[in-house]
């Protein structure tokens, strides 16, 4: 009966692989089409109110409310909760957004997004406007509608205190290791030059960190930026002005008769002063017309970014491997510590899987790498290894005590009754059964391992899915990277599945 | 202990917090013996195998087997060594075989004495396959346990344990899924282990096998030693229930 069971399950496996196979092609070939769907069917209803002509004013005044994106993260002074009622948001983009909703006669509300891809999400439609620090780049003129500027900025270079004096310009970076916001105009400035190793960040405030425990040699971020967090700081300085520029609202291109409105509300606010009272209270330079010294834009070439794809893949092929080494070492101590190592062990194993697999691996991530920056400040992709390394113990540590309770006590007595000491009836006869019941787990693991590991560009690691994200915003353009992004990783999980499967073969042999 | 005694066991008793399995047994076994435990189900025959092997713990009394002393209290862990080493000399035979499943017969086999007995692998080979031979079972050398038929996943259990040359032999069951022709061989095989003075203690239900191979039965009933004696005085009309002056039928 056993017998039958077993080669029928096995020969299932097979079969239900092979067809999850096909399954998927033909998925994702649904799921792309499903996406070109809903963009054309989102383009018809967005164009069907007023057929002709421009009814983008129209909707928001009807509506009475504008919806602007920004991101709260690192949002001072622009916009970020209040201090004393987080509920309400303050900042000069807020207090410039109600005098302009004041002026329209409609609410202001603010849409949550991360800066990276607030245009992705403008032109997706989840708000009318994005307004956050958003710098006039020719790249951005020519892409979207960009109202006149309502500020300006210094792009400033920040580093340790110590070395102010030798980065004086741009080229003074070549070989060093240089923070970023991502998609932003430093990021621009920094990869247009030669040798400089860009790290991206998605808040403002980390890099500074980094600059301090030294994980970073320096930064280039807007001064209006680098004012608010210095004090925080005290060892980061800023060592040189690089370029000025100015902040515009950016609404979407066929969205002209909202551009205008806001065009001619920002005016009258500057004409009436309200805006520069707005800016002075806040410390924010008022807009410059033709601001100076803008980088180039940057022009993506098809062979470049396919070797920036190819590098992320790279990057998340190693950290999955090795952090999954990581966790089959921890997962296969921790089980035999719960299994066998006596009540304190056992139990100090069970809070080690508790709390990492019952807390957030993101969060695990933000403590490793900032948390623990000023005792000890591991790089980027050593963290990320090690962070995943060990949320992944925990989902180890539970495959392989189940799979050592899938042994039969008799197994352990028999090898035990033949005068086998403990651990060599273990070594020799229980963990190779174990094994086996574990292992379609652990390819499981090895695969989510894959695709989760792009969570770690969180700390600063350009790894696949952010490399995708990059592309995408330059090139305003999410299907092709999304395909060739989803293409490199089925690249990877689908011959790692293959060969897990192989395996479960050859180890099942005579079972 | 007397030279000619092998195993001793005095006034052993086995308690779990709310059963008592065997109470204040006392038995001995000497070399050349064939004991066969006979009882109804759940009178404690299993549990008394397994104490000579501790592999169920005693409660209290003490057992005296091939040279090593076992009380109530030892451990796994601290007594580790000596368990070891007991185990070795006194080898056991499942009710349900125990084969290891992800290992050939040869290496269920070789697989203990070639790492405790520091047997040569090819010596033990050599005797895996002539135990094979003598039990009919050359041709599942290769094979894996599963693909094995009841009656001969039991004799290489045997085969297993007779591996080891122990000095004790435990058998719970040993012939229950065996054929007539299969009974015979492993009768001609423990004959032969009892007389190079090596002792048997065995427990089963088929009446034919306790009096053509056994020389004396216990009997026991719910966890207590009720009667024991030479076979021919236990069974005085041959196959059928042992005498034991009152009607119960103990021997079931």
């Amino acid at each position: 009966m056993l017998t039958q069971y077993n080669a029928g399950s096995a020969l299932v496996r097979v079969v239900v692989l092979r067809t999850c196979f096909r399954l998927r092609i033909v998925l994702f070939v649904l799921c792309c089409w499903l996406a070109f769907l809903g963009r054309v069917c989102w383009a018809a209803s967005s164009e069907t109110p007023g057929a002709l002509g421009d009814s983008s004013l129209a909707r928001v005044l009807e509506r009475g409310v504008l919806l602007w994106g920004g991101d709260l993260q690192g949002g001072e002074p622009y916009v970020f909760p209040d201090r004393e009622n987080p509920h309400r948001l303050v900042g000069f983009e807020v207090e410039i957004l109600d005098a302009i909703g004041r002026r329209l006669g409609v609410e202001t509300r603010f849409v949550q997004n991360d800066w990276s891809t607030l245009l992705a999400s403008l032109e997706r439609g989840n708000f009318d406007v994005a307004v956050n620090g958003i710098e006039v780049t020719p790249a951005r003129q020519a892409a979207y509608a960009l109202t006149r500027p309502y500020a300006s900025f210094r792009l400033s270079l920040l580093t340790h205190q110590a070395l102010v004096r030798d980065y004086t310009s741009l080229a003074a970076l070549r070989g060093r290791r240089v923070g970023v916001l991502a998609n932003s105009l430093a990021h621009d400035l920094v990869r247009g030059e030669p040798e400089v190793h860009v790290v991206l960040y998605e808040g403002v405030d980390e890099p500074l960190t980094d600059v301090e425990v030294g994980r970073l040699d320096a930064v280039v971020t807007d001064d209006i930026i680098a004012r608010r967090y210095l004090p925080r700081h005290p060892s980061v300085a800023e060592a040189a002005v690089l370029a000025t520029g100015s902040y515009s609202m950016v609404v979407r291109r066929e969205d002209q008769a909202l551009h205008a409105a806001l065009d001619r509300a920002l005016s009258e606010l500057e004409q009436g002063g309200e805006l520069g009272q707005i800016l002075e209270r806040w410390e924010v330079a008022h807009p410059v017309e033709n601001p100076q010294e803008l980088p180039p834009p940057v022009t993506p070439s098809l062979p470049s970014q396919m070797g920036l794809f190819l590098r992320g893949a790279g990057v998340t092929l190693l950290i999955s491997t090795l952090a999954m080494l990581l966790a089959v070492v921890g997962g296969f101590c921790l089980s035999l510590a719960r299994q066998f190592g006596g009540r304190v062990l056992a139990a100090a194993a069970q809070l080690y899987v508790e709390v990492f697999r019952g807390t957030p691996v993101l969060l695990q991530l933000y403590v490793l790498y900032y948390g623990l920056a000023p005792l000890i400040a591991m790089d980027a992709l050593t963290t990320a290894v090690v962070g995943l390394g060990m949320n992944y113990a925990a989902y180890e540590a539970e495959l392989y005590r189940a799979g050592l309770q899938a042994v039969p006590r008799g197994q352990e007595e028999a090898a035990l009754a033949l005068g086998m000491p403990r651990w060599l009836a273990l070594r020799r006869i229980v963990l190779p059964q174990a094994i086996r019941v574990a292992l379609p787990g652990m390819a499981n693991d090895f695969i989510a391992l894959l695709k989760d590991s792009s969570i770690v560009s969180v700390i600063t690691v350009v790894e696949l899915t952010k490399q995708m994200t990059i592309t995408a915003v330059d090139l305003r353009s999410w299907v092709l990277p999304g395909a060739l992004c989803a293409a490199l990783y089925l690249a990877m999980s689908v011959p790692l599945s293959r060969f897990a499967a192989w395996l479960e073969r050859r180890l099942g042999a005579g079972q | 202990m007397r030279d000619h005694e092998i195993a001793r066991l005095d006034r052993v008793t086995v308690e779990t917090p709310n059963l008592r399995l065997l109470d204040s047994v006392s038995l001995t076994l000497h070399r050349g013996e064939i004991v066969a435990v006979v009882g109804p189900s759940g009178s404690g025959k299993t549990t008394l195998l397994r104490t000579l092997n501790y592999l169920t713990p005693i409660t209290s009394g003490w057992i005296d087997v091939a040279g090593f002393r076992l009380v109530p209290g030892m451990s796994e862990r601290r007594n580790a060594r000596l368990l070891c080493r007991l185990r070795q000399s006194v080898g056991m035979v499942f009710q349900h075989f125990h084969l290891f499943p992800h290992l050939s017969i040869l290496e269920n086999l070789v697989e203990a004495p070639s790492r405790l007995r520091r047997l040569d692998p090819k010596r033990a080979q050599e005797l895996a396959y002539e135990g094979l031979d003598r039990l009919g079972l050359l041709h599942v050398a290769h094979a894996y346990p599963r693909r094995l038929s009841g009656g001969e996943q039991q004799r290489v259990a045997l085969l297993r344990a007779l591996m080891m040359e122990p000095e004790v032999l435990l058998l719970d069951e040993p012939t229950s899924a065996l054929d007539a022709g299969s009974m015979v061989q492993v009768c001609h095989l423990l004959q032969e282990f009892r007389s190079r003075g090596k002792a048997v203690l065995l427990v089963t239900h088929q009446a034919q096998l306790v009096t053509t191979l056994a020389t004396r039965v216990a009997v026991l009933v719910g966890g207590r030693l009720v009667a024991e004696g030479k076979t021919e005085a236990m069974y005085p009309s041959g196959p059928g229930a042992p005498y034991l002056g009152t009607t119960t039928n103990a021997g079931e």
